[in-house]
Order: structure tokens, then sequence, then C-alpha cells
């Protein structure tokens, strides 16, 4: 079947031959996106006025705007042409990323947003903040924040590069590093223009797209299999050449038993990870009460499991209707050009109007995705950095409001101006792993010290310093002394080996250690000063006495 | 001002609503917890060590793996539900209730 309206101008039916796609059709809707999204950023700039305005975009979002922003900022390219690309290759193995990304955020409703809602303001390390010593616990914070935020940026703006080659069909370097340019050049500019209120509205804008884009194919994959799961997995494991053991587990995970501790450490960062995540963490301070930060989560937990459960959809109807055996274009690109190539597919296939009018859809979809995910993490760093490394470290005294903020917006070309730098020569090496490191690190190093302030009394600064830093430090370390740094042909520097960590995923061994660093640290610290103020924080986390309200105009 | 606020919390902390404020959220949060978690990692080990039982057929081409792997997307849009359901009947209206004592001993 085809889409094909008889409406479209011959100018829009694809030209070149080998292309993916029509490369005018494609950059038209990369363009629309553009506008799109900088309109917003202009609309939302006139009604930043306070600083609560610039963070937390007034705390006047509704809880299903929120959560639909929550969902927006969550489901990162590498979910969305990457979860399915993964069960295009691996099948059933491909799936498990996202059953752990989604159980996280059943730690986000119970034990982490509303009492994070009610006790904070504008960062994580402020409800941290509330019953310690200021500079030692900000410093520790922000510096989690930021290395957090620059992993999570690094992979998605290397995969922009590449995915926008790979949607317009160049391979010139050149040209991918002038994507790496523009994205962070975009994202600088909703960011510093737009702040809190226009990166929400761009994650609102962005979530409905990719929900969209991904009830289309899944409808027109789903139609093609008389929408019955069982006649498309057995279409699939056939088309595999893998047969039955595409369905099953083992193709990617647990090889071995080292392969088997690696995909268990995996899937407790995935798990545990979530509800440390400074940029899903501040999303909580947008809505006005702790009522809807609880809405917030259950529309995002609502939004990304149907998302999720389309991804198999998606997965699975690329394994069954494109080619992925060695060196096909599904298997060169590691999986992520498996959705548009599917929707070109489901469309008519290559060459027809409406394959693609499809694949240029899920191309701008996806690449507005990439522009929302760097914006959310921009936006991050540069709040922390502005609000707990210059307001309460560096500078002397107090800085106004308006000070604060200025210095906000030039952290974000900062941090814009670094992301770059370091994403152009990273492309060329393999950086998939830094997704999960980044989970691995909120997992050891925020998501302790957050419950042991939420939960424990005697918790206290250097229970918290060294909660921050011992779980970051051995995230890091053991990732940079593990297989994927070195050691393997797939590792990110070849030819030398200094791997003595076996496990790809360091969270089996740096969750506990953060934990057990924060139980130490609070002892052998011995100070006792922070106990005063748990009543207060306790007594507001669970009313929400006394916590930050929206901002009236 | 500040040590009005820090009067004014100590009161609602010391108030019987509170003690049971904090005894209902933690009565619901602490096996809830335990529970998801313990049925997450129940599905982590048996793709690792379970796979015969996994591989078991159950309906054409759909095996034990893809229904457990189902069964946590179901278990987590209920628990969600569950819990949102148990909060607004019984914390939202003790928090409120406390929230307001909080403004009046402010105000004193």
């Amino acid at each position: 079947m085809s889409l094909v309206p008889l409406l479209i101008p011959p100018s829009l039916i694809p030209l070149a031959d080998g292309e993916p796609g029509n490369r005018v059709l494609t950059i038209s809707l990369f363009s629309a996106v553009v506008a799109v999204t900088l309109y917003i950023t202009w609309w939302a700039s006139r009604q930043n006025k306070t600083a609560a305005d610039y963070y937390a975009g007034g705390r006047s979002f509704s809880g299903a705007q929120n959560g639909l922003a929550v969902a927006g900022d969550y489901m990162s390219a590498a979910s969305f042409l990457g979860i399915s690309g993964s069960i295009a290759l691996y099948g059933y193995d491909g799936f498990l990323y996202s059953i752990g990304f989604l159980v996280a955020w059943l730690v986000a409703l119970l034990l982490v947003a509303e009492l994070l809602r009610n006790s904070g303001r504008f960062t994580m390390a402020d409800q941290l903040a509330f019953r310690m010593k200021q500079k030692p616990v900000r410093t520790a914070a922000a510096t989690s924040t930021i290395v957090v935020s620059i992993f999570y940026l690094l992979a998605q703006m290397v995969g922009a590069g590449s995915l926008v080659g790979l949607l317009l069909g160049v391979k010139s370097e050149g040209v991918k590093a002038g994507v790496i340019i523009l994205v962070g050049a975009l994202m600088i500019v909703y960011v510093t223009i737009g702040g809190m209120k226009g990166t929400t509205w761009v994650q609102i804008v962005k979530a409905v797209l990719l929900m969209t884009g991904t009830v289309l194919i899944t409808f027109l994959v789903m139609l093609k299999f008389d929408f019955n799961i069982s006649k498309l997995l057995g279409a699939a494991a056939a088309n595999s050449g893998k047969g039955e053991a595409f369905l099953q587990p083992g193709l990617l995970y647990g090889k071995d038993l080292v392969g088997q501790i690696d995909f268990l450490s995996l899937g407790l960062a995935l798990v545990l990870g979530t509800a440390g995540l400074p940029h899903i963490l501040i999303r909580f301070y947008t809505v006005p009460d702790s009522r809807s930060a609880r809405r917030s989560v259950q529309w995002a937990i609502g939004l990304i499991g149907a998302f999720y459960l389309m991804t198999l959809a998606l997965g699975f109807g690329a394994a069954a209707l494109l080619n992925t055996a060695k060196g096909s274009p599904v298997e060169t690109s590691k999986g992520n050009v498996a959705s548009p190539l599917l929707a070109e597919s489901v469309g008519g296939g290559a060459g027809s109007v409406g394959g693609s009018i499809l694949l240029a859809l899920i191309a701008a979809v996806a690449f507005a995705t990439i522009l929302a995910v760097v914006a959310g993490l921009t936006l991050t760093s540069a709040s922390s950095f502005a609000h707990d490394l210059y307001a309460n470290v560096i500078a002397k005294t107090k800085p106004s409001e308006k000070s604060e903020l200025r210095v906000a917006r030039f952290a974000a070309i900062g941090i814009g101006a670094v992301a770059i730098a370091l994403a152009i020569p990273a492309q060329k090496l393999n950086i998939a792993f830094l997704v999960a490191l980044a989970f691995a690190v909120a997992a050891s190093a925020n998501l302790p010290s957050l419950l042991f302030n939420l939960f424990w009394k005697r918790f206290n600064t250097s229970g918290a310093v060294w909660s921050i830093y011992g779980g970051l430090i051995s995230a890091v370390v053991l990732v940079a002394f593990s297989p994927v740094v070195s050691g393997k042909p797939t590792s990110m520097i070849t030819g030398a080996d200094f791997a003595w960590f076996p496990l790809s995923n360091p969270g089996i061994v740096s969750i506990p250690l953060g934990f057990l660093f924060g139980v130490l640290g609070t002892y052998l610290g011995k100070d006792r000063s922070s106990e005063a103020r748990y009543t207060e924080l306790s007594v507001r986390a669970l009313t929400g006495a006394g916590a930050e309200g929206v901002t009236k105009h | 001002m500040r040590e009005r606020d820090a009067r004014a919390y100590e009161a609602v902390h010391d108030a019987a609503d509170f003690t049971e404020l904090k005894r209902r959220y933690k009565n619901f949060v602490v096996p809830w917890t335990i529970a998801f978690m313990a049925w997450y990692l129940a599905y982590v080990a048996c793709n690792n060590w379970a796979r015969d039982f996994m591989k078991t057929q159950v309906i054409g081409n759909i095996n034990v793996a893809l229904v457990f792997g189902l069964l946590q997307f179901v278990s987590t849009f209920v628990i969600a539900a569950i819990y949102g359901r148990f909060a607004n009947r019984k914390l939202d209206p003790l928090a409120a209730g406390l929230n307001a004592k909080y403004k009046r001993e402010r105000r004193r």
C-alpha cells in the first residue's frame, strides 16, 4: 500500500538514487522544527522576569503539561532510535533497556518527586543545602550535576552529528561537525533566551511530535501484520536469520558469567539512575505543588510506557521488513536508522512518495528529539553553575537575582561551547556507553545523598560530600578501567589495554559504594548541626508547608 | 522571622496528624518499593539464569520472556495508579490540614 496523496507537487518526488528519501523535504521539515521551537523560545522570553521564571518556568505548569515535558526530556534519540534499532538487531534483548528505564519511574514517584518539589527551589543541590553547610554541599552537587549532564549531552550531540548525516545522506566529517555546531548553537539560544519556560514548551512540542510519529508508524506496521503480535514476531524471527533465538534472552547480554553480572549491574543503574538525573529532578520545580508533581510523574509513566511498548512494534517491524544482515544500513548504523527506514518501508518503500514523506517526518521527529533533550541538559548545568556555584560559592557577597541570571545565561553559552568542542573530536570514538555511565553516576552519586537527606536525620554535610564524590569517582574510575575504554576492538581507545575492571557497567559496585560513603562520611564527620533543621525539612517535604509557590506577576 | 518559622515547623512536627502522615507514607512506600524492586530484579535474574523457563512458548510465537517483560509494564502502571489513589485519599487531606496549621502558627 502507499500513502500517495495526488496533491503532492512533483518537486517533492524523490530525486537522487541511493539517497535516503528526499533531501529537500527532509531539510524543509527540519527547518520547520527549528522555526517552531525558535518562535516558542521568543514567546517564552517575554514572560521571563524573575529567577523562578527563568529556572522553574514560574512553577505554573500543570501536571499534564509537565508530564509531557518530563517524557520529552527523558525520551532521547537514544531511546527513540537506539532501542528500536537494538530490537531490530538483537530482538528480545534489545527491549530490556526500556524496561529498566520505565520501572525506574516508580522510584521517582514514590520516593523523590513530591518530597523534592516541596523542599527544593531550583536545583538538585537546594534540597541538600537546606540543612547543611552551603559551600561544600553545593560544590559537590553542582560537580556531579554538571558531570552527569555533560556525559549525557556528549552522547546526544555525537549522535546528532552522525544521525543527521545518515538522514540527509551525507558522509562528510565537515557536515557532521557543522550539524553539531548548529545543534549546539540552537540549544544555547533556547536556554539563554527561553529559560525553563521556553525549554519546557519545546519539550512538550517534541513529546507530542514523537508520540504522534510513533503511533502512526506503529499503526502502519501492525496493519501489515493484521494486528497480530505473534505473526509480527514470527516474521521478525524468520527474517532476522536467527530464528527462535531472536525472541529469547541471550543475543546481546549475559553470554557468560561476567556478562550476566554486567547485565545485572546495568539493570540496577537503569532502575536507580532516573530518580537521580538532575535534568529530570529540576522538572519537578516547574509545577505549583506536590500534587501536580505526582500527576506529572503519572503522566510521564503513561507516556513513556506507551512509547516503549510501541518501540517493540517498531523494532520487530524493522527486523521483519528490512534487511538487517551484516553490511546493511541498519547493521552498520548499529540500528540507529532502523526506525527511519522502517517508516520509509511502511510508507510505500524507497522511492515512493509516501515512503519519502514518512522518512522525512520521522527524521524531523528525531531531530526535534535531539534538540529538546540537549536544551534540557544545558539548562540544568547552567542553572546549577549559576545558582549553586556562582551565587553560593564563588561570589563573595550574595549576588542580586539579576546578576545571578546573567551568569546563568553566560554559563549556558559556556557549557554549550564546551559540549561542541568535546563532541566534534569525540565523533571518532565509540562513546555509546556515556548514557549508561550517566545513569550509573546518577544512581551512585545523587540518589544516595537525596534519599539519606530526606529519610535519615543523622545525615550531615560530610556524609553528603563523601557520598556524592565517592559515588561519582567510583563510577567514573571503574568505567575508565573497564573494557569500554580500553582492551577490546570495540573500546573507546583502541590499541591499549589498562582494563582491570571486567564489567562495562559499574553500578553493581559503585551504587553500594555511594551509599556506604554516605554512612562513613556521616559518622566520621561527627557534625550534628544538620539534625536541627531535619524537623523543618521533613515537615516541609511531607506537607508542603512553606514550599515555594507559583510566581505571580 | 526565621525563629517564627522554626517554631511553626516544630508545632507541626509535634502534631499527632504529622506522626500519622509519616506513618502512612512509610507504611506505603517501604513495602511497595521492596516489592517492585524484587519483581524487577527477578525479571533481570531470569533473563540471566532461567533461560529455559523464559523460552517456554505461551501462545504462538509469544514466550514467557516477552510476557514477563510486558508484565513489568503492567505492574508499573498499576503501582503508579494505586499510589496516586492512596496519596489523594490518605496523604493529601492530612498534609493540607498540617499546611494550614503551619500558616496559622506563623501568624501567631
